[in-house]
């Protein structure tokens, strides 16, 4: 029976040219690197050997990798597939790669484009890297809302929809993004214990 | 055909985004599907786009798909016999 006591067992944030992963500077590089050559940086630092990468949109980057960051040293293999969700949110959706494909509408529209036309793909390809099966969700909102995260997924453990989830803000929208993602777990009692509060501070870098 | 192939072997490392992979590196008879060179439904839908864009081909049966995109060979053997003599 959950009684409140989860536990942020991690925190990743990517902004500004930047990984972290608990308060801890993981990779930088120059402020004026374009995001596709930075997002190819953080895949050569933290991941390689799996070529899908390079075809997804900014989002799915994004998201990957900071699941990446998180799971590399410390995964959820304890869980049962099932039991593992993914709640995310943003800002601008997929919007992104929604002008992108528009662009491409004009003349022969991209398959692979097409493909990233829904914000909620990046959870898809979290889970196929990690084989999550758990109870996944994305929201839109204006911006990040740590309360309702965690009243969300404080929902979803009382209800035993989940015992371990990926959750955060993942948001681009051109040349502009953020990275926000935790780790949350019910049966570690290690890290900090899991509500708003804590979330901004685990964020804070 | 030679040439063909080389320059399809371009092309398709550049529309599917292959960037772990070199033109050199796809034999001209290597799958390019499954355990070959592990390519998917989208990167089917992208050769036809591809074939479309490069070529004016386009493909009239889509239940010739797995026998065309074979390899870069089979591939090359439909654009010249599809291609209109400009």
């Amino acid at each position: 029976m959950y009684k409140g006591e989860a536990y942020i067992t991690g925190a990743c944030v990517i902004r500004n040219n930047r990984v972290d992963r608990d308060g801890v500077l993981l990779l930088e590089t120059p402020q004026e690197q374009e995001l596709t050559d930075f997002l190819r940086a953080g895949y050569d630092q933290f991941s390689g050997q799996y070529p899908k990468f390079h075809k997804m949109d900014p989002l799915s980057k994004l998201g990957w990798l900071a699941a990446e960051v998180l799971l590399k040293d410390a995964p959820l293999n304890n869980y049962p597939p099932e039991s593992v969700g993914l709640i995310l949110a943003n800002k601008s959706a997929s919007l992104d790669t929604d002008l992108r494909y528009f662009e491409t509408v004009k003349d022969i529209a991209s398959p692979a484009l097409f493909v990233y036309t829904l914000a909620n793909i990046v959870m898809g390809e979290i889970s196929i890297r990690h084989g999550f099966k758990g109870e996944n969700a994305f929201f839109t909102t204006d911006a990040f809302d740590p309360g309702f995260i965690a009243g969300y997924i404080n929902q979803l453990f009382l209800e035993n929809a989940v015992s371990a989830c990926l959750c955060g803000w993942v948001e681009v929208m051109g040349p502009v993004y953020e990275v926000i993602m935790y780790k949350v777990e019910l049966t570690s009692e290690k890290g900090l214990v899991f509500n708003a509060d804590n979330l901004q501070k685990a964020g804070s870098i | 055909m030679e040439k063909l192939m080389a320059a399809l072997k371009a092309q398709i490392v550049e529309q599917l985004n292959l960037q772990e992979v070199k033109p050199e590196d796809i034999g001209d008879d290597q799958p390019l599907f499954k355990d070959g060179l592990g390519l998917d439904s989208i990167d089917a839908l992208e050769i036809i786009v591809l074939l479309q864009q490069h070529y004016g081909i386009r493909i009239a049966n889509p239940e010739q798909g797995p026998e065309i995109f074979r390899s870069v060979r089979t591939i090359a053997e439909f654009i010249t016999a599809h291609q209109t003599p400009k």
